[in-house]
């Protein structure tokens, strides 16, 4: 702790979190960005280029920092509010540990394999730019339930991810490695468990890394979308994405920032543990 | 401790090149590297192949590992022909080829693991040759956290414990720093002293050459061919100082030189008119100086 409370860059990241909520605030309290005096000459500017004199996106619409805090402290004690975090975590790792299981082998096999790679990657390739949300009508007559059609859908939002850098990682092990192998009298599974396995291990973890992200993403907009999954936890118990959707239509709009901010908080512990594993996992790119 | 008790007894070997060549592409842009290649790296003895760079070195290398097999002509090892990669010709790459993420102790017990012959015999030579290259305080280390020299070492002890019948190094001292290459040299050295391997060491650095070798192959310009052979008849064991003030090693030097400048400048000169003129105009200077 003291030696958290000692490094500068604690104190820098604390003041910028301090200063962008007090500049919140202000701004929401005064309904304006700054004083109108001085934001005229920026008006006229904008007027001159040929947008609206009023254009400019207003803070004072966003609730202040404080009354979200407010709203927050009340949802605290609502158990929907938590089932909600539990909804999006569970159908978030369902997705994110499922494309782990399938995308790393499946990768692996693309990169050893000629011939599967000749066979599945067209297929793979085609898929690929399709983003997942343009999977939701189709999942969601495919799938039987709206919850394993959610949990689909953010599969695969993070399977093309961690597929491409499982594949990648495992194509740039230097060749080297396997002629040195081989030299020294290595089998095809030896190299294989030795040199592939352990060469791809930083790619795994940064495409996981990545692929997290992304499951954050679509997982709120899937909840939006098809109403949360609405036969499991009632209307409240729909996930995070729901959450928001739902204060939007209440008029609640304290809610939608603590909702928004929920999901920064949930999305930064998830990358937070997948660095902590990775760090763990590849030991040997730690500093001196 | 004493070598001769770990290391288990082998024989050098002795690789014999007889009109090997090698291209690569398609016919209308084929691309000849090696051309009728023929040499000998003498058993037991330290051979260097010093050539201009990117004449074709590293593909004979890669001709002699068995990586990739010739053209035409054979490449033997002690009579029976190399057909693909085996213990017996270790490597040596550019750079380091050490695995980032085992330790120095799991980089070199890497072949009798691989092998299965992870014996009581195996690890007391792996022990003696780990402080045989001087990294006992480095045996939990990863490569990552080791200094250029000590993974050249490790290297180094990763090859030998195979008990490789040639070693080959493609200018494994590349990349580093002059007074840590300059040791090396004299460790290396040193090494050969102690265990008289054949080692075949392929280098574009003439002093490095000249200080390590027993015999000097002086290689051309692409497609490889050998231009000379220089024995270098120096006593050993060799010293740096030794080495500077001894007129046998500059008069070896200048035989070499002279032979790679005009590989140089033919190669310099290459499908340019000015750099031709160039040239032409250089040696009408040297001959008259």
């Amino acid at each position: 702790m003291k030696k958290v409370l000692s490094n500068p860059e604690f104190w820098r990241g604390a003041a910028s979190i301090a200063v962008f909520l007090i500049l919140w605030e202000i701004g929401a309290r005064s309904k304006q960005w700054m004083a109108p005096e001085f934001f005229a000459p920026f008006k006229e500017l904008l007027g001159a280029m040929g947008f609206k004199k009023d254009y400019l996106p207003w803070v004072g619409a966003v609730p202040a920092p404080s009354a979200v805090l407010q709203s927050w402290i009340g949802v605290l004690g609502d158990a929907g509010y938590w089932q909600s975090w539990y909804m999006s975590f569970f159908r978030v790792m369902g997705g994110f540990v499922t494309a782990m299981i399938i995308g790393i082998p499946f990768g692996l096999m693309l990169a050893v394999s000629r011939v599967s790679h000749g066979i599945a990657f067209p297929v793979f390739e085609v898929l690929r730019p399709i983003p997942p949300l343009a999977w939701v009508p189709a999942s969601i007559i495919f799938w039987p339930t709206q919850e394993s059609a959610i949990i689909f859908i953010t599969f695969l939002g993070a399977f093309y991810t961690i597929v491409i850098n499982v594949l990648g990682g495992a194509r740039s092990i230097d060749v080297r490695y396997f002629q040195a192998a081989q030299s020294m009298g290595s089998s095809r599974w030896d190299m294989f468990r030795r040199i592939v396995l352990p060469g791809t291990l930083p790619s795994i973890v940064v495409g996981s890394a990545v692929g997290m992200g992304i499951t954050w993403e679509v997982v709120v907009a899937a909840e939006m979308i098809s109403g949360g999954g609405s036969q499991i936890g009632g209307t409240s118990g729909g996930g995070l994405g729901f959450f928001i959707w739902n204060s939007y239509i209440g008029g609640s709009y304290e809610q939608i920032v603590v909702g928004m901010i929920s999901i920064g908080i949930a999305g930064y512990a998830s990358s937070e543990m997948l660095r902590w594993l990775g760090r763990y996992a590849t030991p040997w790119l730690k500093p001196r | 401790m004493n070598e001769a008790a770990v290391r288990p007894a082998i024989v050098p070997g002795e690789i014999s090149l007889q009109g090997v060549s090698k291209s690569y592409g398609v016919v209308q842009f084929r691309k000849e590297v090696v051309r009728e290649c023929s040499f000998t790296i003498e058993r037991g003895k330290l051979t260097v192949m010093v050539g201009p760079s990117g004449c074709g070195k590293s593909t004979l290398i890669r001709l002699l590992a068995g990586f990739e097999a010739p053209t035409a002509g054979t490449a033997m090892l002690d009579g029976r022909p190399i057909t693909g990669p085996d213990r017996d010709r270790l490597v040596l790459f550019q750079e380091t080829a050490l695995f980032p993420w085992m330790t120095t102790w799991d980089n070199i017990l890497y072949g009798p693991r691989a092998r299965g012959e992870l014996t009581r015999e195996a690890l007391e030579f792996g022990e003696f040759l780990l402080a045989k290259v001087g990294l006992q305080d480095f045996r939990d280390k990863y490569p990552l956290q080791l200094s250029g020299g000590m993974q050249r070492r490790a290297e180094l002890a990763r090859a030998m414990i195979n008990n490789p019948k040639v070693m080959i190094l493609d200018e494994p001292f590349r990349g580093l720093d002059a007074m840590t290459k300059e040791l090396m040299w004299e460790y290396y050295s040193r090494l050969y002293e102690e265990n008289r391997r054949t080692n075949f060491f392929v280098t574009t650095d003439i002093d490095e050459a000249v200080f390590l070798a027993d015999r000097m192959l002086v290689m051309s310009n692409i497609p490889t061919q050998v231009r000379a052979v220089i024995d270098v008849d120096l006593p050993r064991p060799r010293r740096l100082s030794d080495l500077v003030e001894s007129d046998r090693a500059n008069d070896i030097k200048k035989q070499a030189l002279s032979i790679l400048h005009a590989e140089a400048m033919r190669s310099f000169s290459r499908g340019s008119k000015a750099a031709a003129d160039f040239v032409e105009a250089y040696l009408k200077r040297a001959s008259r100086g």
